[in-house]
């Protein structure tokens, strides 16, 4: 049985990273022949980059995910199949058309239903050192809230070349190492694709872009995210090796003080340089946020700003797979 | 200011290990009975009235936190 995991394990990561690396170049010359470009603003010139490239994303997910449920028929990863789709169209519906500050959060909510319906979810809620909580009622109520929540902050941290993909590729394999620390190893193998779709989408995302994820990529992983760490009970973890998107999105909404879409701001929170690196603003009403708090010492380039913000994520992981280790302590 | 980035991440890592721990402490032991049908209602209401009062509650500190480590740049 464990050397089955272990094959399965290979594979499903080997068809998400296959799948992805060999179909973004694909959708990339489609795109651009459909004139689906939007323009990089931190490039010098402003080069126009291919937009969304959640197709070549979900493609990855979806494949390696029935793979993995033609192995093992398991209602979990039907559970990840489903909200990871719906959760993409929602974000393609976005891309398409510039949808009101509210409309994400609510469809995404609506996204949970498939967990819900198939019973894919505990009544616990795990806390390191202190033991678990029986939640049966609020359970529903925090996955109906975590979908939204884990889509919306990876879409949030989606602002420079190549950072969500990054931001995910090492978030999502914390989360995999946290689950395999818990034991729970039929989940641990169903995040696999997820960090692998991640860095095969890197590849292309890094700077410079020749795509971006778009609401659809980064929704399709921030729900994908969601669903394993309600499947997996592992929500406090996974929380945890968030930490820097969620405090980047905790500092846009504590200033801007509603819910609102980066393109509706009308001032920006970052500007450029005459030699176009990038630099926080001084406008008072412009939006603080974990970009502009690193920029805050000074210039730096947009490659340099993206790699802060891996450091932060690799800190946030170990932080995330300590915790793993403490939830199995009890004091 | 980098360095003040990875302290905020820490201290909010801290406060989700204590705030779990509170959350254990004061809800796992809530148990209503004696109201027949509606215990079980009244029971997860109880629990999710002090859930909602300590989430505010670490948001309300977290955003006090923010404050005081950023106060430099957020007044700038």
């Amino acid at each position: 049985m464990m050397f089955d995991k272990t094959i399965a394990a290979i594979v499903v990561s080997a068809i998400a990273f296959v799948t992805v690396y060999a179909i973004t170049p694909i959708l990339i010359k489609n795109l651009e022949k459909r004139k689906l470009v939007v323009k990089d603003y931190n490039r010098i010139g402003g080069a126009m980059v291919a937009r969304p490239g959640g197709p070549s994303i979900l493609a990855g997910i979806l494949v390696s995910e029935f793979v993995l449920y033609a192995f093992f028929s398991s209602v979990d990863v039907l559970a990840i199949i489903l909200t990871t789709f719906l959760a993409f169209l929602v974000g393609l519906a976005d891309d398409r058309k510039v949808l009101g500050g509210w409309f994400k959060p609510l469809a995404l909510a609506a996204t949970a239903i498939p967990i819900i319906l198939l019973g894919a979810h505990g009544t616990h809620l795990d806390f390191p050192l202190f033991g678990s909580v029986h939640i049966p009622e609020l359970y529903l109520a925090l996955i109906v809230l975590m979908i939204p929540i884990t889509g919306n902050t990876v879409n949030s941290i989606d602002v420079l070349n190549g950072v969500a993909s990054g931001f995910m590729t090492i978030a999502s394999f914390a989360l995999t190492i946290s689950l395999f620390i818990v034991h729970h190893y039929d989940i641990a193998i169903a995040s696999l694709p997820l960090g692998f779709v991640s860095l095969a989408f890197y590849k292309y995302h890094k700077f410079p872009s020749r795509i971006f994820p778009g609401d659809s990529g980064a929704l399709t992983l921030g729900a994908m995210y969601g669903t394993i760490a309600i499947v997996g009970h592992v929500e406090i973890i996974a929380a945890v090796a968030l930490l820097p998107a969620v405090i980047n999105s905790f500092l846009f909404l504590s200033s801007v003080k509603r819910i609102v879409e980066h393109r509706q701001l009308k001032s920006n929170p970052v500007e450029h340089t005459e030699d176009f690196k990038l630099k926080a603003t001084e406008h008072k009403d412009a939006p603080v946020t974990l970009v502009r708090l690193i920029l805050a010492n000074g210039p730096m380039t947009e490659k340099e700003v993206g790699f802060t913000i891996f450091k932060l994520a690799i800190f946030s992981a170990a932080l995330a797979i300590i915790t793993a280790f403490m939830t199995g302590i009890k004091i | 200011m980098k360095g003040q980035i990875f302290v905020y991440v820490f201290i909010m890592w801290l406060m989700i290990i204590a705030g779990g721990g509170l959350l254990v402490l004061t809800i796992a032991p809530i148990s209503i009975q004696g109201f027949g049908k509606y215990s079980e209602f009244l029971d997860s209401g109880i629990k999710a009235i002090i859930a909602i009062f300590l989430v505010v509650l670490w948001i309300f500190i977290m955003s006090k936190i923010k404050n005081w480590i950023f106060h430099k740049q957020i007044r700038n």
